[in-house]
């Protein structure tokens, strides 16, 4: 079943066509990396889908339903999870708390006044912290954590979320070789048990190749090349604009 | 020329750096690679000023500049050119370089707006071209030589490739081989290896804030395993 | 109105624009550069008339008498503004903020009873300038030569000013500055000379402004504060850090404010409008439209991010065990007072818990929520005035006692619905400019409110009547708002506050309507702050527009900065503190707001992470 379908998506800033006429589907349970050279338009059509664009042209449905145009909490009401490239996360909170917001935001429980908060969805919070191995770190601050480690509470938000669509704009950036691996293989399993829907950039091509079920390849806006991993390995246009002689 | 020792950074509570040793001999191109978030852009930042490290000791030409503020660096012939180029995007090019200029320096070339138009004829043609309507490589070219205006016997370049075009970046490695060839002192960090194989002498590894590596880019080369373990893209 | 009545409020317009547009450009050049709001610029502004003034009838009332006069007065008060960036400000660049303004503040206070000291209280009226004292016929109506130069020297210290930003290195490096301070330093630029330079040459604005201004206006001591509040108005209108914003907003309001003296009074309708009464508001409501509209002012751009340590919050905890028998304690001997204290001490303790309850609504909006309000007053006001006016004029005072907050939480509807559009300093404007609309509304609606002789006879009704009775309603009600407002930050609602201000950017991600959230908690500090109003207001038993204006508001910062902004007990300890500190000095020295100033003055220095926070982490470290 296609989760996510984007059709014919363009965008222009200041005459520049960052995105031009791109179109792509994800499945439920497949994994989609994204891939191409700084200023293909990987982070343009990224901005799109999660609500933080309005695309000039073209559609982008969500089961079926519109989500151009959407503002981010609306898209998340829907059943999408997303990551940062950059990460984002409230710096005064413990890691548990963080996760908490995302289930009490998820429950529509964020309106009560005289609940407290810190006790709400703690066990459920606690589950989504193991999954990605925070556990041990929940009561820390998320001021103090480890680049990794705040990679990883994004995804426990995310998956509070319970979403159908999982977002990561280079998730593994910043990682170290071994963490990058783990990290992808723990969504790319996610995916599979759960039926999730992921869409990923991504300049590690390690992390793509051994991960992702398939891959688009953008350059200078445009899509220039889709298909499984071995596939677009072995695709010319592909290594002649972005992959180089190294991954041949 | 510029030395680097036993040197610890952090933002609020992060740890960043742990432990930093680098040195670069007049004339020398040194390059520091490693990922993002590895520690590179803080390192040159601790070394400028910008940001207060937590201990150890930063050199320039045997002079104690650790507890300088970034002005007294800059004065003391040590340019800084950032990541995000943070061009003044308000003032044209000509104010751009004028808001770097400095005294003449004995020890370091002396760069006018002429001879730097020279370098970069980009520049020459957009004199009073506002910093905010440039592309991402004529500005990438106007940090640098915005920063030359201050007559550096060395300069820290952060990432200088970062989201350039190739021919450009080619362009910028051509930039820096010309700088040695004044008698500059470069330390570039860079993830681009083999832009660093096209501008560098000598290579650090930088890892979770770990010197990893050191040695001549011909060592580099030669070592897989290392290339493998800190750099596989 | 004739066409030669409309020429000659329009050239009164560009008259006053004059002297406005010099203090608003200097505002706006010490805050592109700082990135200080300068409260104290309107007392500079006040130094300058005044020391124009005196310099004048020093010199002798000739026109070189005249305008050496004036050239010195303005350069004196670079004088003065060089030394207070040097000695003062320097230091609290990296500090948040909030401390920054509440410095500045302090030296409102001391300056203002300077002027005290050295001039009196009674205003002082300037000299006419010599040769230029008559008046020209325009379209058959006399207008003052004296206001047709001021009309000229505006454009001309536009030009003055755009050469030197644009022509001049030094302007190259102050624009380089506005833009990225941080990366001028990295290039070699001292910051500390240019950020004193800048200051100097703003300074010399206002202190020009005020002292041209003599032969128009007297000087006065009230000055300070409503110059200020123009120039915010003029400075946000106009654009942050945008001198040509700040010629065309302070051209615009000025303009607007002549028209509405010479439309004076209309009917229609079988209405009474009074255009001049409108005034005192009209700038305010003009940059409430146009912030609404342009978020960043007329020629303003968006502000860039901040660059620099940000201060770091802990997450919150729930109150330790010591904490919690320290609290027992506190509220066993408060409900003890009675027999322990004497009658005196009792209304003092009334009036701690009252400011207690105003600065935790505050700290409310301005700590975890980060909205940063400079008119907190007019929820105060608004709840005091409310209750004050629904015992009058509708129900008995039990149910006016809630009338009052009633009515405040309903303008923190109306006003905060606009509020949470906004951040940052505009955000801080908006709100002050709202409680001075509400001041405004209260000082001139005499046959309502009072006017500016408030409304008396105030009391509680009879069983409330004793001093004993009063104390226990004032601890019952205080205690139980600052409970409430504590227990909504641990409840999800206060950690969705906390979220917003953390990450706007993830907020959005996770579904949470940051806005609306907001606009509720802005909301809901308005209800308790309004409570306080109204507690105060009987407790008093009268109330004048004072309870509006802002020096309120601004009391309301120091409690809670001084408290510490990052705890949720400081802001209580802080509103103990200033209140029994005011009180004390207020009985001891006629010149209690300079001794006010400088202990605050002091306090930013010492401890620029406020008291409770330094407490805190000095605790913290012993225990690590």
């Amino acid at each position: 079943m296609t989760a996510l379908a984007a059709r014919n998506l363009c965008k222009a800033y200041g005459g520049v066509q960052a995105v031009d006429d791109v179109s792509f589907s994800v499945a439920a349970g497949e994994v989609l990396a994204m891939i191409g050279p700084n200023g293909a338009g990987k982070t343009t059509c990224f901005n799109m889908v999660n609500g933080q664009l309005l695309p000039d042209k073209g559609t982008l449905e969500f089961e079926g339903r519109s989500i151009a145009g959407r503002a981010p909490r609306e898209i998340w009401r829907m059943g999408v999870g997303r990551t940062f490239q950059i990460t984002a996360t409230f710096a005064s909170m413990t890691v548990r708390e963080n996760v908490q917001m995302a289930l009490l935001s998820h429950y529509r429980r964020l309106a009560s006044l005289f609940s407290v908060a810190a006790r709400q969805h703690r066990e459920e919070a606690e589950g989504l912290l193991e999954r990605v191995g925070m556990r041990d770190q929940a009561e820390r601050a998320c001021a103090v954590l480890a680049y990794g480690d705040l990679k990883r509470v994004e995804l426990a938000i995310a998956l509070a979320n319970a979403p159908r669509l999982l977002l990561m704009d280079e998730p593994t950036a910043g990682m170290a070789p071994g963490e990058r691996s783990e990290l992808m293989q723990l969504t790319a399993d996610l995916a599979r048990d759960s039926n999730i829907a992921v869409l990923f950039t991504e300049h590690d091509m390690d992390v793509v190749f051994t991960h992702a079920d398939r891959i688009v390849v953008l350059a200078q806006g445009r899509l220039i090349a889709q298909g499984d991993p071995a596939h677009v390995r072995a695709d010319a246009r592909v290594r002649e604009v972005y992959l180089g002689s190294m991954h041949a | 020329m510029l030395s680097v020792r036993g040197l610890n950074a952090a933002y609020g509570r992060a740890h960043i750096l742990f432990d930093i040793a680098l040195r670069a001999s007049k004339g020398e191109v040194v390059v520091l690679l490693g990922r993002n978030g590895a520690g590179k852009s803080t390192t040159l930042k601790s070394i400028i000023g910008l940001l207060r490290p937590l201990s150890g000791e930063i050199l320039m030409r045997e002079r104690s500049v650790s507890r300088l503020k970034p002005y007294q660096i800059a004065r003391l012939g040590l340019g800084y050119v950032p990541e995000e180029r943070r061009i003044f995007t308000d003032l044209t090019v000509m104010e751009n370089l004028e808001v770097g200029r400095q005294a003449r320096r004995e020890d370091a070339p002396y760069w006018t707006p002429t001879r730097l138009f020279e370098l970069f004829p980009n520049l020459g043609r957009m004199q009073d071209r506002l910093g905010g309507r440039m592309s991402g490589g004529e500005q990438q070219m106007l940090t640098i030589a915005r920063t030359l205006m201050g007559n550096p016997a060395a300069i820290l370049l952060d990432e200088p490739s970062e989201g350039l075009a190739p021919v450009i970046v080619e362009q910028m490695a051509l930039t820096i081989r010309a700088l040695k060839q004044e008698g500059l002192t470069v330390l570039v960090s860079e993830q681009n290896l083999r832009f660093a194989h096209a501008v560098a002498d000598r290579a650090y590894i930088i890892e979770k804030g770990h010197i990893r590596y050191s040695g001549t880019m011909s060592d580099l080369e030669s070592n897989g395993a290392v290339r493998e373990q800190y750099l596989s893209v | 109105m004739t066409a030669s009545a409309i020429l000659i409020q329009f050239l009164n317009g560009l008259a006053s624009a004059s002297s406005l547009f010099f203090v608003a450009a200097g505002l706006s050049l010490i805050f592109g550069v700082t990135r200080i709001v300068n409260f104290a610029h309107g007392s500079l502004y006040m130094l300058g008339t005044y020391m124009g003034c005196s310099l004048v009838e020093y010199f002798g009332r000739t026109p070189l008498g005249f305008w050496g006069g004036v050239l010195i007065a303005g350069l004196a008060a670079a004088l003065i503004g060089a030394m207070i960036e040097a000695t003062l400000l320097r230091r609290l660049y990296q500090a948040p903020e909030l401390l920054q303004l509440l410095a500045t503040f302090a030296l409102v206070l001391v300056i203002k009873d300077f002027a005290l000291w050295a001039w009196g209280p009674e205003d002082v009226l300037g000299p006419r300038a010599p040769g230029l004292d008559g008046a020209v016929t325009i379209a058959g109506r006399a207008f003052p030569e004296y206001d047709l130069l001021l009309i000229a020297l505006g454009p001309v210290v536009l030009g003055l000013l755009w050469l030197l930003l644009t022509r001049t290195r030094w302007g190259s490096l102050v624009r380089a500055a506005t833009e990225d301070r941080e990366m001028a330093g990295a290039l070699g630029v001292n910051q500390g000379w240019l950020f004193t330079g800048v200051f100097a040459l703003g300074s010399l604005l206002a202190g020009f402004g005020g002292a041209v201004n003599i032969p128009r206006e007297p000087a006065t001591l009230m000055m300070d504060l409503s110059i200020i509040s123009d120039v915010f108005v003029v400075v946000v209108v106009g654009g942050m850090g945008s001198i040509p914003g700040a010629f065309l907003a302070a051209l615009l309001i000025s303009e607007i404010k002549a028209f509405c003296i010479g439309i004076g009074e209309v009917h229609a309708y079988g209405i009474d409008i009074s255009f001049s009464k409108l005034t005192l508001v009209v700038e305010f409501i003009v940059m409430a439209i146009v912030l609404v509209i342009r978020p960043w002012g007329l020629l303003g751009r968006a502000a860039s991010v901040a660059r620099g340590p940000g201060t770091l919050e802990d997450p919150l905890r729930s109150p330790s065990r010591h904490l919690l028998a320290l609290g027992v304690a506190v509220l066993g001997v408060l409900v003890l007072m009675p027999v322990l204290g004497d009658a005196y001490t009792l209304v003092l303790l009334g009036d701690i818990l009252v400011f207690a309850l105003f600065s935790v609504s505050l700290h409310f909006i301005i700590g975890p929520a980060g909205m940063h309000s400079f008119g907190h007053a007019a929820y105060f006001g608004l709840g005091a005035y409310g209750a004050a006016l629904a015992l009058k004029h509708l129900v008995p005072m039990e149910a006016a006692l809630f009338a009052g907050p009633f009515v405040a939480a309903l303008g923190a509807v109306v006003f905060g619905w606009f509020c949470v559009r906004l951040s940052g300093v505009y955000l801080a404007m908006l709100t002050l400019a709202f409680a001075q609309i509400t001041w405004s509304v209260v000082f001139q609606w005499d046959s309502f409110t009072g006017g500016s002789n408030g409304v008396v006879d105030v009391w509680p009704a009879a069983w409330l009547g004793s001093k004993t009775a009063y104390y226990y309603l004032t601890l019952v009600l205080a205690t139980a708002g600052i409970l409430l407002l504590w227990r909504m930050l641990y409840a999800p609602f206060g950690y969705a506050l906390r979220a917003v201000r953390d990450s706007p950017l993830r907020a959005d991600a996770i579904g949470i309507d940051a806005r609306r959230f907001q606009w509720a908690g802005f909301s809901l500090a308005g209800l308790f702050a309004g409570l306080a109003g109204a507690l105060y207001a009987f407790s008093k038993g009268s109330i004048s527009p004072e309870v509006v204006a802002i020096p309120r508001s601004v009391d309301g910062l120091v409690m809670v900065l001084l408290g510490g902004i990052q705890t949720l007990t400081g802001p209580v300890a802080g509103a103990a503190v200033f209140t029994w500190l005011q009180d004390t000095i207020a009985r001891n020295t006629d010149f209690w707001r300079a001794t006010l100033g400088v202990i605050i003055l002091i306090l930013v220095l010492a401890f620029p992470q406020g008291a409770t926070g330094m407490l805190r982490r000095r605790f913290a470290r012993e225990q690590s």
